[in-house]
């Protein structure tokens, strides 16, 4: 036996398959007893199986309905994790409970964030609570453009979200969602990364192949990697999911760096409150994204790819599972893609509730079987990413717009949009408007044109969260704010991942800079002391204060948020008061309103 | 470049508040400011333990970086700009010990406390209602306690007891934000755990979350008194391997056990005979 202590609790039949179901399929016995001197366990068995212990938490929580002492302990024992870690690890994420639910029903996550706190959500709580339903309050679970959003726990089932069970999944070729717009941009020019919405079928590859799919691959194998990295670099495509880093600069680094060994992962741990654009892309036009991580793949040398897609979105990670078999099928995955010596893998990740997890390096920690907790950078991922190899992290939305660079070739993506900010972009529509929703404009068009496409407000415009939690509040005199990077940042203002929650007058901004405060406090990690501690004081300023903080209390969040900003380990703590400090600014709560 | 000197291959030379320095290639920003003679505040380093970069008190400015970099983690590279006393250094110095007191009780370390006074940490700004780490002393044997309302979860135990020195993995770090804590598997008590009592992670506490047994009964009947204790150098008398312990003696008791952290057998750390098995000295 390795040198591991386990306790003695045991696990029951129904957690013995279900971590049997993850680890002895694919991996066989945790120690290998070959004779009395030769056994093979210890820390190589363990390296090669760290990493499947979130799907094995997920499958315990599924099939007991919590993560129990002896279940904890099968699992530890079969992946040679030491049981304090793997509960470090587990206790880490929200959808993981540790005790006995003393019931078999599901457990109903209802969003308490933004968009879905101004639809009154605690209304819905209260009625759920009253009929005797099981409520876990929830972070925002990335469906707002339909609040109220309701995220459901399977026990023995699979999970679900409610709004999804009015599509019909897996049918023939799917209504156009609300979601997606209506296949024009502001100045009706037809929608690119949403082409497919609505248009093809997310199950079939056929249908994906009809409407132009995969010709890009084959045009991307056919020119070579290093085209393709040059045509990404001259196409000026920047990231969309919140750092706008350059991409042909990313892939170029992790095609440069030494080692056989790279991985693309695509980050679809989409967790920022008010963002659901990649939702809505991977739900309706799953294939687009795994051909573009294909790409990505050949581009830069690797020769394995992860999907780390948040844990609330059941539906999206079936229809990418599903995809990737087919894909596999067809032979766009899997060995000698499209009959070239090429060959490349992906594999699906499911999170578990940890907005911390987007940010990359967490995401790594994370998917390796560790605290999802931010590494220091320098090094930075492109040499020193997942299981510490060069490593190619990219946005859903971001990849997919891989697709028409290597189609149509750099220079044509770069004539659209602005000198600063080429191609379009999706923005999230939500809040206090007539019509939610996805929407993609060229970069440059301004805010108020957007509102326009989603049918202008509900009531009077009082305010505009632009970017998410992390960016920040504009009044509703800023409606000619030009949409790009650069304009953005003029107005000191970030896109962030495309959030635009519109809010009216009759809201109580008090409870929203609360609420949003609360959030922070929740999901950061606790690793640095400046944000472990720094948004614990910034909620109970806001909190103290009823919302409205004053006398003082405005420059100690200035206090607070400096240390944040300057001391934190990585973005959530950088980001982590400027809300608030733009509602301030803007009048929405503190002494001058 | 701050040098027009030639720089070789093994060392780097950069600007620690305008004092050019040189230091061995691969040093930290840390080891080149305690070159320059600049003291730092530290709380989860240790010179025997990795780094993990988590309580950002050894923050300095570096130009042309948008956020202050640690300095104990932060490589030392040719040409740095180094500022160890800027305005954003001491501010958040000044926060971060600030956050710790406010939540945290930090009675039991002075270096911290000393500190706080250096920079003007007030942590009783944030009034009577801020959220403290509020925590049950766990005694759960004769060896060592963990009172965990002391804990500035700087991760030096779970390093100590895992792969930094112990690889005994008996604690981690669990939960998550203000809420996280260092426990067993489930809170498990120590002697269920898979401790091994090595006491590794107590001789590297810095605030005395952790304490010898001895150490918290002399405390509790106010009777613990450093200031007259004589600390003898010694060689462990169990096995040949030959760590050198340090005997910290009080009224002729031995009180505890340490070991150098410059020691090239042990680097600071023992098992549990050299760590505990010394009650025979006095003949019990």
């Amino acid at each position: 036996m390795a040198d591991l202590h386990f306790g003695d609790d045991k696990p029951n039949d129904i957690e013995r398959d279900a971590v049997d179901g993850v680890v002895a399929d694919t991996l066989g016995p945790a120690v290998v007893q070959e004779h009395e001197r030769m056994v093979r366990g210890g820390t190589e068995r363990r390296n090669e199986r760290r990493h499947l212990l979130l799907p094995v938490l997920h499958a315990l929580q599924r099939a007991a309905g919590w993560i129990s002492p002896g279940g904890l302990n099968y699992a530890s024992e079969q992946l040679q994790v030491p049981p304090a870690e793997a509960y470090g690890v587990a206790t880490f994420y929200e959808m993981f409970t540790f005790t006995d639910p003393g019931h078999e029903d599901d457990v109903v996550h209802v969003c308490v964030d933004a968009a879905c706190q101004i639809a009154d959500s605690e209304a819905l709580i209260a009625r759920l609570e009253g009929e005797g339903k099981h409520v876990h309050r929830s972070p925002c679970l990335g469906q707002c453009e339909r609040p109220i959003a309701q995220f459901i726990q399977g026990r023995g089932r699979p999970d679900r979200v409610e709004a999804d069970s009015a599509l019909d999944q897996f049918s023939a070729v799917p209504q156009a969602p609300a979601s997606a717009g209506n296949g024009a941009m502001a100045d009706g020019s037809p929608v690119r990364l949403l082409r497919r919405v609505g248009v093809v079928d997310p199950s079939s590859v056929e249908s994906y192949i009809a409407a132009g799919g995969y010709t890009a691959l084959a045009a991307a194998i056919e020119r070579g990697p290093e085209a393709v990295v040059a045509e990404v670099s001259e196409s000026g495509l920047m990231g969309r999911g919140g750092a706008a880093f350059p991409t042909g600069f990313k892939w170029k680094a992790v095609s440069e760096a030494d080692g056989d060994t790279k991985y693309v992962v695509v980050n679809a741990d989409e967790s920022e409150p008010g963002t659901f654009k990649d939702r809505v892309l991977i739900e309706n036009d799953p294939f687009a994204v795994i051909e573009a991580a294909t790409i990505a793949g050949f581009a830069t040398g690797a020769t394995k790819g992860w999907i780390y897609i948040r844990g609330e979105y059941p539906l999206a990670t079936e229809r990418l599972r599903n995809a990737i078999a087919q894909a596999h099928t067809a032979g766009y995955l899997g060995q000698q893609i499209n009959g070239s010596d090429f060959s490349f893998d992906i594999e699906v990740r499911r999170g578990a509730g940890a907005y911390i997890c987007g940010e990359e390096t967490a995401l790594f920690n994370s998917l390796e079987g560790f605290r999802g907790e931010p590494r220091q950078k320098p090094p930075f991922p492109t040499t020193n990413g997942l299981f510490d190899r060069p490593t190619a992290i990219n946005n859903p939305e971001t990849l997919v717009n891989v697709l028409d660079i290597v189609t149509d070739g750099g220079a044509a993506y770069k004539a659209i949009g602005t000198e600063g900010s080429a191609g379009t972009k999706l923005f999230c529509l939500s809040g206090h408007l007539s019509k939610p929703g996805v929407y993609e404009v060229e970069f440059g068009t301004t805010l108020g044109q957007l509102l326009d496409m989603a049918g202008g407000p509900v009531g009077e415009l009082r305010a505009i969260m632009l970017g998410g939690a992390a960016g920040s509040f504009v009044g509703a005199d800023q409606l000619d704010l030009p949409l790009s990077f650069e304009g953005a940042r003029e107005a000191g203002v970030s896109l962030g991942s495309g959030v635009v929650m519109a809010f009216n007058d009759t809201v109580d901004f008090g409870a929203v800079f609360t609420r949003l405060a609360e959030f922070f406090r929740n999901e950061s990690c606790g690793q640095c002391v400046p944000c472990r501690v720094g948004t614990v004081r910034q909620h109970e300023v806001l909190l103290n204060s009823g919302g409205n903080p004053v006398n003082g209390q405005s420059e100690l969040l200035e206090e607070i948020d400096m240390a944040m900003k300057d001391a934190s380990i990585c973005g959530l703590g950088h980001t982590a008061a400027t809300a608030v400090r733009s509602g301030i600014a803007l009048g929405l709560i503190g002494a001058q309103s | 470049m701050t040098t027009t000197e030639p720089v070789t291959e093994t060392a780097v030379s950069l600007s620690i508040d305008g004092a050019t320095v040189e230091v061995p290639k691969g040093s930290s920003v840390l080891d080149a400011c305690n070159a320059a003679g600049v003291d730092t505040p530290t709380l989860c380093y240790a010179e025997n333990l990795t780094p993990v970069n988590a309580c950002r008190v050894c923050v300095v400015e570096q130009e042309g970086s948008r956020t202050l970099i640690p300095s104990c983690s932060r490589q030392a590279e040719d040409g740095m700009e180094i500022k160890t006393d800027s305005e954003r250094v001491r501010h958040s110095r000044k926060m971060v010990l600030e956050f710790l007191g406010s939540g945290v009780d930090l009675s039991q370390a002075p270096d911290l406390q000393q500190w706080s006074e250096v920079y003007g940490a007030d942590p009783e700004r944030y009034g009577p209602s801020a959220a403290k780490i509020e925590e049950e002393v766990r005694i759960q044997d004769e060896l060592y306690i963990r009172d965990y309302d002391k804990c500035v979860l700087c991760y030096k135990c779970v390093e100590a007891c895992g792969d930094d020195a112990q690889h005994t993995f008996a604690i981690a770090v669990a939960g998550r934000g203000f809420d996280a804590r260092i426990r067993t598997e489930f809170d498990t008590s120590l002697p269920d755990s898979a401790c091994v009592y090595c006491g590794n992670c107590v001789a590297v506490c810095p605030t005395n979350a952790l304490q010898f047994k001895t150490e918290f009964d002399l405390r509790s009947a106010a009777n613990w008194r450093p200031e007259e204790q004589s600390v003898t150098r010694t060689v462990c008398s169990y096995c040949g391997v030959g760590c050198n312990l340090e005997l910290h003696v009080q009224d002729e008791t031995i009180v505890k056990v340490t070991s150098p952290n410059d020691h090239s057998v042990t680097s600071g750390h023992l098992c549990i005979k050299g760590r505990f098995g010394w009650s025979y000295v006095h003949g019990e």
